[in-house]
C-alpha cells in the first residue's frame, strides 16, 4: 500500500544573500513497505524527518531521490487521483472551516471528493455515530473543544472512504478520555474496514495500544523496523516503552 | 466527438507528464464504459464545489456583522471628509477631469463603497498566514485548484461586503450631498459586470502578493508596497484622468485602474463600455494566469514551515 524505495528529500538552506546554500537532508535513502491493512507506528525525535515523509506520501513534496508509491501511485505526479484514496490528518492543523458549523465542512468535502449523496449520507451517519459527533455537528468549529475538533477532523479525513489513513500526531494535546476514544475508533477502523493506517505520534501510549509494527526514523534514516515486541527486545534492561525509545533516540546519535 | 478523441490520442502519443485528468489514465476506464462517462462527468461536477465556496465565503464574513458595520461606518465618514475636499476642489476648478460637482461627489462615494469589496487595503486572503504557519500544506493536499478555491471564497467575501460596506456609503452620500445614478438598465448592467471583473482583477493581484510570502517569509513589505500602488493607481484617491501626461497614461493602463477607476467610469457613464470591460477582462485574465503559474511555483517550492 505504501512503498518507499531509497527515497530522499533534501532542502537547500540559504543563509542571507549567499547564493550557494547548504544542502540539508531531511530524509535520505529511506526504504520501507507497508502492506494493505497494516497499522504502523512511525516514531522519531523532533526533526527526524517524519513530517517530510508524510508530505512526500501525500504528494506535497517531491522526493529529490528514490521512489515513493502510495496505493500504486506516484504521489507527486498523481496527487489529485491519490487524494481520493488517501486520508490525512495533521493533529496540529485543521481542515475544518473555523466560522461554520461542522456539518458545512463535511458538505464541502462531499463536493470536493464528489462523493455520491446517498453513499455520503450513510458514511457520515456511521462516522457521526462511531466518533460521537452527534451533539455538535451544528456548532461552529471555533466553539468546539480540541477533542471534539480532532474527532471532526478525523471524520473529515475519512468521509471519502480512503484506503490509506496517514495521521500526524492525532492525539496531541488531548485529555485521556478523548485520547482513548480516538484510539478505540482507529482500532475499529483498521480491524473492521481494513484501512491501512500510518500513525506518527510522540505519544508512546498510542503506539503501545494500537500498533503491531513500529518504525523508528532518526536523522532521515530508518533506525528500527519491527514488531512492538522486537522493539522492546532491543533494550531488555529497560522495562517501559518510554525508556526503550529514549535509548534508541539517544543511542543513535 | 471525433476531434475530442483525436485530441486525447495526441496527448497520449505525446506522453505528457500528467495524464491523470484523462479518463484513459485509469485502466478501468476504457472509452464507452460507465467509468469513462463517470470521469468525464466529474469535470463538470466541480462547479457545485466552487459555487458552494462562494456561499461559504459569504457566510464566513457574514459571521462578523459588527466588523462590517464598523467598516461601513468608517468608509462613510471618510467619504464625507473626502466629499468636502472634492467639492472645494471642483468649485475652484469646475469641470476638472470632465466631472461636474455632483459627479465628483458620486465618484467619491463609489470609491469609498469599493474599498470593502475590492479589498483595497491588505490582501484579505488567508494564504499569507497559512504559508507562514504551514497550514498551506493542507490546502495543497486537496484535489482542487488553490487558485479557484481562493477565488471562489473571495468572491463570496466581496459579495457580502458589497452589500454591507458598499451600499451604506452610497445611500449616505445620496442623502447628504446628492449623487447621480446610471442612466438606464444598460448602464447598471455595465457597472455590475465591470464590478465583477474588477473583483477578479483585485483578487488576482492580492493572490500574487499573498504567494510572495513563500519566498519572502513575511508579507508586510510587499503589502505596504502594494497598498501604496493600489491607493495611488486604482483611482481611489483622485480620478486617474487628473494624472498628467505619461504618468496618467501609465496609471490608466495598469491593473489597479481595473479595480476602481473602470467600474466608477462605467457607473458615471464616462468611458466606452466594451473597451473598459475588455481592459478589465485582460488584466483579470493576465493576473489569474500569473497566479496559476505562481501556484505551480509554490508547489515546487513549498518550504512548509513548522514541521
Amino acid at each position: 500500500m505504501i512503498e518507499l524505495d531509497r527515497a530522499g528529500r533534501s532542502f537547500k538552506v540559504r543563509r542571507s544573500l549567499k547564493l550557494k546554500g547548504n544542502l540539508v537532508h531531511a530524509v535520505c535513502d529511506l526504504s520501507f513497505t507497508v502492506a494493505p491493512g497494516e497499522f504502523v507506528g512511525y516514531l522519531g525525535p523532533n526533526g527526524a524527518g517524519k513530517s517530510t515523509t508524510i508530505k512526500m506520501l501525500c504528494g506535497i513534496l517531491t522526493p529529490t531521490s528514490g521512489r515513493v508509491r502510495v496505493a500504486g501511485l506516484d504521489p507527486s505526479r498523481k496527487r489529485t487521483t491519490l487524494a481520493r484514496r488517501i486520508g490525512v490528518v495533521f493533529g496540529q492543523r485543521t481542515t475544518l472551516w473555523w466560522d461554520l458549523p461542522l456539518r458545512d465542512s463535511f458538505e464541502l468535502i462531499r463536493l470536493l471528493y464528489k462523493v455520491d449523496r446517498k453513499v455520503f449520507k450513510t458514511r457520515l451517519d456511521e462516522l457521526i455515530e462511531t466518533l460521537d459527533l452527534g451533539a455538535f455537528t451544528r456548532t461552529p468549529v471555533r466553539q468546539l473543544s480540541l477533542g471534539q475538533r480532532m474527532r471532526g477532523d478525523l471524520a473529515a479525513a475519512l468521509l471519502h472512504a480512503p484506503d490509506v489513513l496517514v495521521l500526524d500526531e492525532p492525539t496531541i494535546g488531548l485529555d485521556v478520555v478523548s485520547k482513548s476514544s480516538i484510539r478505540a475508533f482507529l482500532r475499529r477502523l483498521n480491524a473492521e474496514q481494513g484501512t491501512t493506517v500510518l500513525l506518527t505520534t510522540h505519544d508512546l501510549g498510542d503506539i503501545e495500544r494500537l500498533c503491531r509494527r513500529v518504525m523508528l526514523i532518526d536523522h532521515g534514516r530508518l533506525a528500527f523496523d519491527g514488531t512492538l515486541d522486537e522493539l522492546m527486545a532491543t533494550a531488555p534492561e529497560q522495562s517501559t516503552i518510554e525508556d526503550v525509545v529514549t535509548r534508541l533516540y539517544t543511542g543513535s546519535r | 466527438m471525433a476531434a475530442r478523441a483525436s485530441f486525447i490520442a495526441l496527448r497520449i502519443a505525446g506522453r505528457k507528464a500528467d495524464n491523470s485528468w484523462l479518463p484513459s489514465a485509469d485502466p478501468r476506464a476504457g472509452p464507452g464504459t460507465v467509468r469513462h462517462r463517470a470521469i468525464t462527468l466529474r469535470r463538470c461536477k466541480t462547479i457545485p464545489l466552487y459555487a458552494r465556496l462562494v456561499r461559504y465565503g459569504f457566510r464566513k464574513h457574514a459571521t462578523y456583522v459588527w466588523a462590517a458595520v464598523a467598516g461601513a461606518f468608517t468608509n462613510s465618514v471618510f467619504g464625507i471628509l473626502r466629499a468636502y475636499i472634492l467639492i472645494a476642489l471642483w468649485q475652484a476648478r469646475p469641470g476638472l477631469a470632465g466631472y461636474d460637482v455632483t459627479q465628483a461627489v458620486t465618484f467619491c462615494f463609489i470609491t469609498q463603497a469599493l474599498i470593502g469589496p475590492m479589498q483595497l487595503f491588505g490582501t484579505g486572503l488567508a494564504i499569507p498566514e497559512r504559508i507562514r504557519s504551514g497550514d498551506i500544506a493542507l490546502d495543497l493536499v486537496r484535489p482542487a485548484s488553490l487558485l479557484l478555491w481562493s477565488l471562489s471564497e473571495d468572491l463570496g467575501r466581496a459579495c457580502y461586503l458589497f452589500l454591507v460596506r458598499g451600499i451604506p456609503p452610497m445611500l449616505l452620500g445620496a442623502a447628504l450631498f446628492g449623487v447621480t445614478h446610471p442612466a438606464g438598465p444598460g448602464q447598471w448592467l455595465a457597472f455590475l459586470v465591470s464590478f465583477l471583473a474588477g473583483m477578479v482583477a483585485s483578487f488576482g493581484w492580492r493572490y500574487l502578493v499573498s504567494l510572495s510570502v513563500c519566498w519572502l517569509i513575511d508579507e508586510r513589505g510587499v503589502g505596504a508596497f502594494s497598498l501604496v500602488l493600489t491607493i495611488l493607481f486604482s483611482g481611489m484617491l483622485l480620478p486617474l484622468s487628473l494624472f498628467p501626461g505619461l504618468l496618467g497614461e501609465l496609471a490608466r493602463a495598469l491593473p489597479w485602474a481595473a479595480m476602481v477607476q473602470a467600474p466608477t467610469d462605467l457607473y458615471l457613464g464616462k468611458a466606452p463600455v466594451l473597451e473598459t470591460l475588455a481592459f478589465q477582462g485582460c488584466w483579470a485574465a493576465a493576473l489569474l494566469a500569473a497566479g496559476a503559474l505562481g501556484t505551480r511555483a509554490i508547489r515546487h517550492k513549498v518550504v512548509i514551515q513548522g514541521g
